[in-house]
């Protein structure tokens, strides 16, 4: 064989070695960098300006003035207080069911592929298509919620007319949709315990109960607070529930008086139907200091509680 | 006594638990098929209709003939913008995986961790920003990219869940030593990875394909900030649009849910052993 070809050969091999791996990474960090990271540090410049839609010629600096507004807006402290109440009455039951239920499936069963798969309906179901659903659910004359209700002697709801039945409304959609999937989290990492743990404080007399609470838990407690933080983010952004719970999508209102109107869907109010793009950034950015927070407080907590202190 | 929970026989009781959550998942789509085949006067029916009536083919017409919202363009549009997205997905992320599992260069263990990052960063958090960035896009009449299926389709494109979960697979599936065969039979890193990964990571490629599908046919809340007000959007938004205004036909509403729903329900029949396997293994190694 003639030496240069070998030559060639030998550079393009090295070549091949040391820049491919780049060029196969290239494109996720291109797109992140365009469409991910450079939109959320963008926004930071966004909130600081005066930015309209319809009108595109005020756009100057605004400093914090996005900033001090959200303190006196008492329409972003009601979405506040509504993100988080939707977000308690979500969270804590729909970890605690998907728990229970991971358990059982824990045990030996028949037809646990079965039951595995369909708790997976809910999560491959359209958000908005479910949500439809519930509104008829939840409709105040003629829905079934209420006809359940009478069947036990209990009178109607109006489900949009309260704060608390509005957000019991739309937290039952969430757990709805996300209790099957963590249930399925659950269920992976609880294979995994070791079962001479289990072995060993029966023979204390631990029952069930108290092996679940005292073995599994523990056990588990790195997917535990992964689904806690998971679902911290999902919840306190929480936007297509409370859009479509609304009989007029449109408005974005969340209700006449804003019952259960959240933070990510006053963010689409003011950035889109008010125009104000500035300061619908300096809610979002608000919103990811909060997110942050709560996550590291949620992680924090669940780490004690599953106990971690060592 | 003495038995981990998994030798347990589980009694009675836990199989009509089980059922009864079963039935509470289902219900919704079960739901929602019963009215989208009635009538208007079935919704206001005491005690509710349960059994499905007769109308949906009716119902189905009746959405595919709107003239407000071109429910069927839609959906073409939805299985356009999913169908994209996942072929690009799996391709770019096992492509970005394969790197990260199995070659070695400079900078790899701080760019993996870069990746993990991204995973927790709500993209969300900066919609606004991005609409203003897919204004600015390039485009024939320079107007942006906004109102154009491209600003749902291009951010889609490849995403950190991908590259993660492709990086695990193939560290677990993939045997070093038949990666170096390769190598030394003269195989560039391309042809390793298209005779020799791609086939041993078919099963991975199944989950994360249907999972992507899902992802981009449900999402909302960005294509109703891109696409709302346009003629031609995704189908949840079209839905969105149905159920807007003071004189909202339910039957029709959710007719046109229903279908929307249906080739994700075939999905679910076909691979929803994969599926779970898919997401089990994920939590585990997280």
């Amino acid at each position: 064989m003639p030496a240069t070809k070998i030559g060639v050969r030998d550079r393009l091999h090295r070549f091949d070695m040391r820049y491919t791996p780049y060029i196969l990474i290239a494109p996720f960090f291109l797109l992140f960098l365009v469409f991910g990271l450079f939109p959320l540090i963008f926004n930071g410049a966004v909130s600081l300006r005066t930015w309209r839609l319809d009108d595109p010629t005020r756009d100057g600096w605004a400093g914090f003035e996005n900033f001090t507004r959200l303190f006196g807006d008492t329409e972003f402290w009601n979405a506040l207080g509504n993100t988080f109440g939707i977000f308690l009455l979500s969270t804590v039951p729909q970890l605690f069911a998907a728990l229970i239920i991971a358990n059982i499936l824990n045990r030996r069963l028949r037809a646990t592929t079965w039951f595995r798969v369909g708790a997976l309906l809910p999560y491959i179901t359209p958000v908005v298509a479910s949500t439809l659903i519930f509104d008829v659910v939840f409709a105040k004359q003629y829905g079934l919620a209420n006809w359940v209700l009478s069947l036990g002697g209990v009178d109607g709801v109006d489900w949009r007319a309260e704060k608390w039945s509005s957000w019991l409304a739309i937290a039952t959609m969430v757990n709805w949709k996300w209790i099957g999937y963590n249930a399925l989290l659950y269920l992976a990492a609880m294979q995994s315990v070791p079962r001479d743990l289990y072995e060993a404080s029966a023979l204390d007399g631990a029952s069930p109960w108290k092996q679940l609470w005292k073995i599994t838990v523990p056990g588990i407690r790195p997917v535990v607070i992964f689904t806690v933080v998971l679902s911290t983010i999902g919840g306190l952004q929480l936007f297509t529930e409370p859009m479509l719970f609304e009989p007029n999508p449109q408005a974005a209102t969340g209700g006449a008086r804003g019952e259960w109107q959240t933070i990510a869907q006053l963010i689409y109010k003011v950035g889109w139907k008010d125009l104000n793009l500035g300061y619908a950034a300096a809610m979002s950015w608000a919103l990811f200091l909060i997110i942050v927070i709560v996550a590291i407080v949620n992680a924090l907590i669940t780490n004690r509680v599953g106990g971690g202190k060592k | 006594m003495g038995r981990a929970p998994q030798d347990t026989p589980g009694s009675i009781w836990n199989y009509v638990v089980l059922v009864g959550i079963i039935a509470f998942f289902a219900f919704p789509l079960y739901w929602m098929f019963v009215i989208a085949t009635g009538t208007d006067a079935d919704l206001a029916n005491i005690p509710p209709k349960v059994l499905p009536g007769s109308r949906f083919l009716d119902n189905v017409r009746e959405v595919f003939g709107l003239s407000e919202v071109y429910f069927s363009a839609s959906l073409i549009n939805s299985f356009f913008v999913s169908t994209i997205t996942t072929v690009s997905v799996l391709f770019f992320c096992s492509l970005a995986g394969f790197a990260f599992a199995k070659l070695r260069f400079k900078g790899r263990n701080a760019l993996m961790v870069i990746v993990i990052l991204t995973l927790t960063v709500p993209n969300q958090l900066g919609i606004v920003a991005l609409y203003i960035v897919m204004g600015k896009m390039p485009s024939s009449d320079g107007t942006g990219w906004n109102g154009t299926l491209a600003a749902v389709i291009v951010p889609g494109l490849v995403n950190a869940f991908g590259v993660f979960y492709m990086r695990q697979f193939i560290i677990g599936s993939v045997p070093d030593e038949l990666i170096e065969a390769a190598r030394v039979d003269g195989a560039t890193t391309l042809r390793t990875y298209w005779s020799i990964v791609v086939p041993a990571i078919r099963p991975a490629l199944a989950v994360l394909g249907l999972l992507s599908f899902v992802t981009s046919w449900n999402d909302f809340q960005w294509p109703l900030i891109t696409l709302g007000g346009t003629e031609f959007p995704t189908s949840m938004v079209a839905l969105s649009d149905l159920a807007s205004g003071n004189y909202v036909l339910y039957r029709r509403v959710l007719a046109g849910a229903f279908l929307a729903t249906v080739p994700l329900l075939i999905m679910l029949f076909v691979g929803g052993k994969q599926i779970v396997r898919g997401i089990m293994e994920g939590a585990v190694k997280h």
